[in-house]
């Protein structure tokens, strides 16, 4: 605690007016955050479980036939640069999907986007038999493609069908996000950006389009964001009922 | 009763020939098929990304079932302390590696990276119930072979119960292993039971011992060896056992399903549905598979055995059957991720009422090239070493036939 007039309690004018500027062009209004900074580790750290990354979907705010997400995230991960030309449409990754959903007893209709749900129980993690699915002491649900053998027994298990196979050969992968014939992939969370300090792809780019329905952040960081938003008002973890406590939430459905 | 002699098959008929051609053109044919998926990639296939488990693993799963089943007639023998069954212990043993041998195979092959099978010997996720089935099958394949080897071995006669004792409890666990893979499925409404295991169990019991009598007769009769009515008689009344109790587990299943809501959906679309796992189920598991053949055991037609042979070959088909639904339609059967709510639109075909599944070709071979794959085992190893007794007559067999 510093006294007032002790040296470190003098805030020089210019430190301050910096300080309240950069204040004011994060949160224009309560709750709502221009810029969401998330807080990386640094690269030479081992990852930590003090993180836990996470996002909440905010399906009241998600557009129907918005696919602002799913389009972000097939081009940061490269899902859409020309490889699987043989494959049927079914047999197409995809590590997002948009839903429109109707709740069979009132009629309510909500939209939103599905991904891995990144468990802290993943029952992908649990029957591979490799340990090719991995859990990230951060939380991210991940594959090592080096070693999955292609067996999709965590396709099998997947409560939320988050996961892919590779049916045929790629060419155009991008170097942070490797995928290839006959392993199985998913949503990383867009894990090379998380480690940089940004948000994944579709986060940005739901912001991006004005709706703002995805927070993202460290769950355990009391401060961040998402947590903020996850205390303020109620929100859902699809199929709770498997106690699999996904880091990522929903809230309106 | 005489001392039991056994005997290698002479193997110079021009019908062992054929046999062995035939079967050989259905392996090559396996090869060929897995070098097409391999090579183009999965895309060749009827399988998806909802239906992952195709046509290999109903055949793999089928004949990875019927081994351990196979092994049954041994286990009466050595653990159990039957007479009659003793002289088949070497035979049902070769039956029952040869059929893993084939399952495992299709299995292997139908993976995404079989090249990588190093990879799944060297690296272990220990809650896997995969990995545990890769020590299962291993241990499986070691024991079996120590147990045929002390049955064959004069030395070794002394251990050999022991031994038979070892195989019989580690292929319980083996098929509680193969039962768990889907048993322990949580997200999946066709799964998810604790009954799998046990079920799972008696289905080995019912399409093993259908393939060993099938092995059986076609065996003693191409090699002009002498086989009794009392073995088949006795194995057939004890097919006609299992084939009832597969049925009451199938009927426990489906009780438990129907009786809860959640499961409502699924039971529906396996039992009344209108596609291919409805016809599949009623006509061909229950009718063809179950039915038909208890009758068949159990009436006057039991005696021929050209018709206890037709009733092994149903139970076959209707095991085949019975895995399809298992395996194919539990996939086909969306998963439901938001229950209470109606999926309107998703492109991942989270909103359609089932998913739909037409196998190529290669993926037919492939898994038909299983069966192959074990027979081949079977024919060389009844023509190399001596599994099979040169009489099974009812003199030679049966304690209480004067001889």
């Amino acid at each position: 605690m510093s006294k007032p007039g002790s040296e470190t309690s003098k805030i020089s004018r210019r430190k301050f007016l910096g300080t309240g500027i950069t204040v004011a062009g994060m949160s224009v209004a309560p709750g709502v955050s221009l810029i969401n900074v998330a807080e990386a580790r640094p690269l030479d750290q081992p990852v930590s479980s003090k993180q836990r990354w996470g996002i909440l979907v905010d399906a009241n705010k998600c557009s129907k036939g918005c696919t602002s997400c799913v389009d972000a995230c097939f081009t940061e991960n490269g899902l859409n640069r020309g490889d699987e030309q043989h494959s049927r449409p079914g047999q197409k990754a995809q590590w997002i999907r948009k839903i429109d959903l109707r709740d069979k007893a009132t009629g309510h209709e909500v939209s939103l986007p599905l991904f891995c749900q990144h468990c802290e129980h993943p029952p992908c993690t649990d029957v591979c038999p490799t340990g090719a699915s991995f859990k990230r002491k951060d939380g991210l649900v991940l594959v090592d493609k080096h070693i999955c053998i292609g067996c999709r027994y965590c396709m099998m298990a997947c409560p939320y069908k988050a996961r892919s196979f590779i049916h045929e050969e790629l060419t155009h992968q991008f170097e942070y996000a490797p995928r290839g014939k006959g392993t199985v992939e998913g949503c990383t969370l867009c894990v090379h950006r998380v480690d940089q300090g940004r948000n994944p792809a579709c986060v940005d780019a739901c912001n991006a389009a004005g709706h703002k329905a995805m927070y993202f952040g460290d769950l355990k960081d009391s401060n961040s964001e998402v947590s903020k938003q996850l205390k303020m008002h109620s929100s859902k973890a699809i199929r709770a009922d498997l106690e699999l406590n996904p880091g990522i939430r929903y809230r309106g459905i | 009763m005489n001392k039991i002699n056994y005997q290698e098959i002479e193997g110079s008929s021009s019908g062992f020939i054929a046999l062995l051609g035939i079967l050989g053109i259905f392996v090559l044919a396996g090869l060929g098929a897995t070098y097409y998926m391999e090579h183009n990639g999965h895309y060749v296939t009827g399988m998806n990304n909802q239906i992952v488990w195709g046509l290999p693993h109903v055949f793999a799963v089928f004949l990875i079932v019927a081994a351990s089943g196979a092994l049954n007639v041994a286990s009466i023998g050595t653990v159990f302390g039957k007479t009659l069954y003793k002289p088949l212990g070497r035979l049902s043993s070769l039956l029952a590696i040869a059929l893993l041998a084939g399952g495992l195979a299709v299995l292997l092959l139908d993976l995404g990276r079989p090249d990588r099978l190093i990879v799944a010997m060297t690296y272990y996720n220990f809650k896997s119930i995969f990995a545990w089935n890769i020590i299962l099958y291993s241990g499986f394949f070691g024991i079996t072979i120590v147990y045929v080897w002390m049955m064959m071995e004069k030395r070794m006669n002394k251990y050999y119960r022991p031994a038979g004792m070892a195989a019989f409890i580690w292929r319980l666990i083996l098929t509680t292993g193969t039962g768990s893979i889907f048993g322990f499925l949580v997200a999946r409404s066709a799964y998810d039971a604790a009954i799998m295991a046990p079920m799972f169990i008696i289905m080995s019991f019912s399409f093993g011992l259908a393939i060993f009598l099938l092995v059986l007769m076609l065996g003693y009769n191409w090699t002009n060896r002498p086989l009794g009515d009392a073995i088949i008689y006795r194995l057939k009344n004890l097919l006609g056992v299992f084939v009832a109790a597969v049925m009451y587990f199938v009927l426990v299943f489906h009780l438990t399903n129907l009786y809860e809501t959640e499961h409502h959906g699924v039971e529906r679309f396996i039992l009344a549905g209108n596609t291919i796992h409805t016809t599949l189920f009623w006509v061909v598991q229950i009718i063809i598979g179950s039915i038909v053949p208890l009758i068949i055991l159990y009436s006057k037609l039991g005696r021929s055995r050209m018709w206890v042979g037709m009733a092994s070959l149903f139970i076959i088909i209707g095991g085949i059957a019975q895995m399809y639904v298992i395996i194919i339609g539990g996939q086909a059967y969306p998963l439901n991720i938001f229950p209470g709510m109606e999926v309107l639109s998703s492109s991942f075909g989270d909103a359609a009422a089932y998913h739909a599944y037409s196998p190529s070709l290669a993926e037919t071979v492939l898994g038909v090239s299983g069966i192959a794959i074990a027979l081949l085992i079977v024919v060389l190893g009844v023509r190399v070493l001596k599994f099979m007794p040169d009489s099974l007559a009812d003199k030679d067999v049966d304690p209480h036939q004067k001889a």
